[in-house]
């Protein structure tokens, strides 16, 4: 039909032109992003090579030296492994509360939107906003956490965790770092669940009638149909958390600005702490250049698994 | 103001009053309803272990904002002095949020936090809805191909480019200017949409366009008369998100202002309202809770939505 009226309308012709229509209609979205995230990536490599300072705006080349200079800095190797532990310890339990809540959440209960909405705040707020909601319950004096802790003998002079009255949660070195996991399990959970909710969704009516007819109890329904089903989406959901989980630095910027001494400080943070706040661009850039390969083998391998299993 | 009081001074009590109460009701409407025999019995008890899963869940999430609300009344002397933050010993007051509103920029905040995120959104619609309907229909495999390019840039998170993104704004002397996040947004906010965008057009019957094309229309129109009507409450639930997107970006915001009066509020309230080592807890906790609550109500009615999105994206996809 299209090749019809084409012979004599070339613009009705073009305009009904799958393919034409198709790349006219995904070019500027492509271009924009290309051009936005692309160019800026460029710069980030070019950056890394380079010696540029936020007073000194001409690149010049200086090889692998910034790159170097960040692999022996012993800070960075621990800012390193900061990342990648906070990431996998919060993943860890991330995936655990998830799983029940998409289960929980998929069932029909009485105030269902209620309590759906309550366990969604910590996801709707602003990082930033959560993030102060927290610094005032960990607050070395104000602590309303330590105050039930008081309360309940656990603090104060008698205390297991006494004599003091406050345990200073962002203080300490382990205890800060539970700190920051805790607050970021907290507010991801919902973000994961809500993925975890999409598989669990999708799968079809008639699987889980032939389950109910065959005499499949909850549990085994659960472990044996369900769970294998939605393995594709709950690695979605992972890789989603993770990557937000390790390009973020809002709840350590506010919480802890890395310390003790280093034993909160990320990736992100660091590379803001040194391109922006000590001015030093190249090596800022040189550093969260050293995620880009992590990330890229993360994204590469769980969408391997995830189309693999699709396919299955 | 009475009755605010009243409730901030009997704030535990009349929560768990409360909620002890709708139980009672909901229990006794089912006796009423199937009769309250043994069966009935026993069905209540034995699901009340999932509803105290569900109240821990609910506990758990809702500790900061409950502190939050209960925190933004108090008087200085109430709050510092020997703390006791479960109880009111003085009388609760409206100042901290009367000074909120008036003596910091917090309406600033506000301002530039919608200026941006509308801005961000007209783009976002502008340049994803025909992408998305491109990939969910019009390409075959290179759209494929493009759609997962989309994805993986969406991967790519800010840490890595507020260093030299921070470069190209001050070269475009964006510095200082909602322009810069206005122009910087887009990068995360055009994959997110396309992606849930693609999912709702996937989920209109192709046979509406094609009996669009048969009675005449090009693809164009059989886009913008057909497929856009049908995928209405799809676009309004990305609209929604984008927004919130947009509100809740912090590190951008961080690096390209610097003047408190441009400042977005998810930057703006923890930076400005921070002195130091100065904490002004309530109208901090305040203004959290403020943004928290219509934000959170907003999640929860579209969250059906973008789960359908998710799904029909993700797993159609």
């Amino acid at each position: 039909m299209a090749s019809v009226t084409g012979l004599s309308n070339p613009r009705a012709y073009l305009l009904d032109n799958r393919r034409f229509v198709g790349i006219m209609f995904l070019l500027p979205a492509l271009v924009y992003i290309l051009l936005l995230v692309g160019f800026p990536f460029l710069l980030a490599i070019a950056f890394g090579f380079s010696d540029v300072t936020v007073g000194n705006t001409d690149l010049s080349f200086v090889g692998f030296r910034n790159y170097e200079a960040v692999w022996e800095n012993n800070i960075f190797r621990q800012v390193f492994g900061n990342t990648v532990m906070f990431t996998l310890v919060s993943q860890f339990f991330i995936l655990i509360f998830a799983n029940i809540l998409a289960i929980i959440f998929t069932q029909e209960f009485t105030g269902k939107w209620f309590a759906r909405f309550i366990f969604i705040l910590p996801w709707a707020t602003p990082v930033s906003l959560a993030a102060i909601g927290w610094l005032y319950m960990f607050d070395t004096k104000l602590s309303p956490v330590d105050y039930l802790l008081l309360q309940t003998g656990f603090l104060g002079p008698d205390g297991v965790w006494g004599p003091g009255r406050n345990l200073l949660w962002l203080a300490r070195p382990a205890l800060s770092q539970v700190s920051v996991i805790f607050v970021q399990v907290w507010r991801m959970t919902p973000l994961a669940t809500v993925i975890l909710m999409a598989g669990l969704s999708s799968i079809p009516t008639d699987i889980l009638d032939q389950a109910e007819v065959d005499g499949s109890r909850f549990m085994r329904t659960l472990l044996q149909i369900k769970l294998p089903l939605i393995l594709p989406i709950m690695v979605i959901a992972l890789l989603f958390s993770m990557i937000t989980m390790f390009g973020d630095m809002t709840v350590v910027y506010l919480l802890t600005r890395g310390g003790p001494i280093d034993y909160t400080r990320i990736l992100g943070l660091y590379s803001f702490q040194i391109g922006i706040e000590g001015g030093n661009l190249a090596q800022g850039a040189a550093m969260a250049l050293f995620a880009f390969p992590l990330l890229l083998a993360l994204a590469i391998v769980m969408l391997r698994v995830a189309s693999r299993a699709e396919v299955r | 103001m009475g009755i605010l009081v009243w409730i901030l001074q009997h704030f535990w009590t009349l929560l768990v009053v409360g909620f002890v109460a709708l139980v009672a009701l909901r229990i006794a409407w089912r006796f009423r309803k199937y009769g309250a025999t043994r069966a009935e019995l026993s069905y209540v008890i034995r699901r009340s272990p999932f509803y105290l899963v569900v109240l821990v869940f609910c506990l758990f999430a809702a500790a900061p904002f409950l502190i939050m609300f209960m925190h933004s009344f108090k008087t200085d002397g109430d709050l510092y002095r020997r703390p006791q933050p479960f109880v009111y010993r003085q009388e609760p007051t409206l100042d901290h949020i009367e000074a909120l509103f008036n003596n910091t920029a917090y309406l600033d905040f506000i301002r530039n936090s919608v200026v941006v995120g509308v801005a961000v959104v007209i783009i976002t619609l502008i340049l994803s809805l025909p992408a998305a309907y491109a990939l969910a229909r019009l390409t075959g495999r290179w759209g494929e191909r493009a759609g997962i390019l989309m994805f993986l840039v969406y991967l790519v998170p800010p840490t890595l480019l507020f260093i030299p993104m921070f470069r190209i704004v001050v070269m475009l002397g964006l510095k200082d200017s909602p322009w810069a996040l206005i122009v910087v947004y887009p990068s995360f906010t055009v994959p997110f949409s396309m992606w849930l965008l693609q999912g709702f057009f996937k989920a209109v019957p192709p046979e509406l366009e094609e009996a669009a094309l048969v009675d005449g229309y090009n693809r164009v129109e059989a886009f913008l008369r057909v497929v856009l009507p049908l995928s209405l409450p799809g676009i309004v639930s990305t609209i929604v998100f984008t927004f919130t997107l947009t509100l809740h970006e912090f590190i951008y915001a961080l690096v390209f202002i610097a003047d408190t009066r441009q400042r977005t509020l998810s930057v703006g309230v923890p930076t400005e309202l921070i002195l130091g080592d100065v904490y002004f807890w309530q109208p901090l906790l305040a203004a959290a809770l403020i943004i928290a609550i219509p934000v959170g109500l907003a999640y929860n009615l579209f969250l059906d939505s973008l789960v359908q999105g998710f799904t029909m994206g993700a797993v159609k996809g």
